[in-house]
């Protein structure tokens, strides 16, 4: 394992061409614009895709950002806003792959059949880290909700970010940081 | 022996303030320890998520902004004197602390009525209380701010006398690789062995308060915590499951008695925020 690890800066929405470059286990800067949306927004989103109704956000090359933040203090964007576990949101997930969604960041291990959507339609899955709310809402500007108050904070929201700090945890090929990270370790320590 | 009387109000006061700096400040055996474990590493990565965690420590506290947006479910263990009558319901103050505190600090609230039907209590009460009744006058409050990402990794194992203490390790160890990254590592480990059904998890959620600097004190039990603490941490697992030494900062061991035929076992996972605090009014 290299002594530095690789930082690239990123712009979202962005394109399947530019999803395609990322490799898991670059750090990325992220800046732009996302879409914050957990477990209940999820089923209405899908629920209404199925409808085939319009979305309430273009997910054409859009990054959700799985969190549940705490609400803001006076003069700040939102509270604390680290990321929740990702794997609640795999039934949901292939679905949005196929509409266009282009990544997605959370915490945790996803299931084969939303690795197998994100290698056949480019999408790609970003690690922040569990826990560190405080630090990440560091990185969000500004924060709107757009639909779904009622759900209060699982509400649907748009969020400028800049130089959000997250890791490439699954890339457009499958490879996993959540397998290799740890098999790499063993290697060095146990071989 | 004269009685004390308690006005629950105190209790109210110290549970209100106590939810602020649970959610903001990381106590210090679990800062320290995330440190140390900074110090053991040699990965990038893994070195990059310690470093990172501890920032968002100093952030949270310095801005009294919550560590971590899982502000979680209160979790109480009331040690209550023989000799401390209470004025008040105590139960119902500890909940109005709840509800001040969380409001107050601007805390996330987490907490549904019924765990079907799913409605928001919106003031994140109740709290988890478990009473105990012990010698003295004093009244002994520990709290837990338990997150789900966590709690949602743990299990219960009905092991039989034969297993033994293999038996144990192997479901600890089992616990631990499978919560993996989705409980955000590095844990504390809760392990309860013994007692009964409910008991042993008790056991366990009640280990969770234990500082890491304190080991059970059976050097038996002591040394289980220490050989158990090394084995998780040669799974490889690491901060946040991307590779490394630290997959855990510690595992704190609780036992019961129990019966002939059984050796209950439960491992509750806290995530490497794990908070709590102590106060003996």
């Amino acid at each position: 394992m290299s002594d530095k690890i690789e930082t690239v800066r990123l712009q979202a929405p962005f394109s399947e061409r530019v999803a395609r470059e990322l490799k898991s286990g670059q750090r990325v800067l992220l800046s732009g614009v996302i879409y914050s949306l957990r477990d209940a927004g999820h089923k209405r989103l899908v629920e209404l895709l199925k409808r085939g109704e319009e979305p309430p956000f273009p997910i054409e090359n859009a990054v959700l950002y799985y969190v549940g933040p705490s609400p803001a203090k006076a003069g700040r964007a939102l509270g604390s806003a680290g990321p929740t576990t990702s794997s609640r949101m795999d039934p949901y997930t292939s679905c949005l792959i196929r509409n266009g969604l282009r990544g997605m960041i959370g915490k945790g291990y996803r299931s084969d059949e939303v690795i197998n959507a994100m290698k056949k339609h480019g999408a790609v899955y970003f690690a922040a880290i569990g826990g560190a709310g405080a630090l990440l809402s560091q990185a969000i500007k500004e924060a709107k909700v757009i639909a779904w108050d009622d759900l209060g904070t699982e509400a649907l929201r748009r969020l400028m970010v800049e130089d959000m700090p997250v890791t490439v945890a699954i890339d457009t090929k499958g490879v996993d940081l959540y397998k290799e990270g740890p098999d790499m370790w063993l290697k060095r320590h146990h071989d | 022996m004269s009685v004390r009387e308690f006005d629950v109000a105190i209790l109210r006061d110290v549970v209100e303030e106590l939810c602020g700096e649970l959610a903001c400040e990381l106590p210090n055996d679990i800062y320290n320890g995330i440190a140390q474990a900074l110090d053991r590493e040699d990965g990038p990565m893994a070195r990059q998520v310690l470093n990172d965690l501890l920032i968002n420590c100093d952030i949270a506290a310095k801005e009294r902004v919550p560590m971590c947006q899982d502000t979680g479910m209160i979790v109480v263990f009331l040690d209550v004197g023989f000799d401390v009558r209470f004025l008040g319901d105590p139960y119902e103050a500890i909940d109005e602390g709840v509800r001040r505190g969380y409001k107050r600090h601007v805390l996330r609230m987490s907490v549904v009525r019924d765990p079907l039907r799913r409605i928001n209590t919106h003031d994140n009460t109740p709290a988890m209380v478990t009473t105990r009744l012990v010698p003295g006058d004093r009244v002994t409050i520990t709290l837990l701010c338990k997150g789900f990402g966590s709690e949602n990794m743990s299990r219960l194992a009905m092991l039989l006398p034969a297993d033994g203490e293999e038996g144990v390790r192997k479901f600890v160890i089992d616990t631990v690789s499978k919560a993996g990254p989705n409980a955000c590592p590095p844990f504390v480990v809760g392990v309860g062995i013994g007692g009964t059904f409910d008991q042993v998890a008790l056991a366990a959620k009640r280990a969770l308060s234990r500082p890491l600097t304190e080991p059970n004190g059976d050097p038996f039990y002591a040394r289980m915590e220490q050989s158990l603490l090394a084995e998780i941490n040669e799974l490889g697992i690491g901060p946040q499951g991307f590779g490394g030494r630290a997959t855990a900062l510690g595992v704190a061991i609780e036992v019961l008695p129990t019966h002939i035929a059984g050796l209950p076992v439960a491992v509750n996972i806290n995530c490497h925020m794990a908070r709590h605090i102590k106060e003996v009014l």
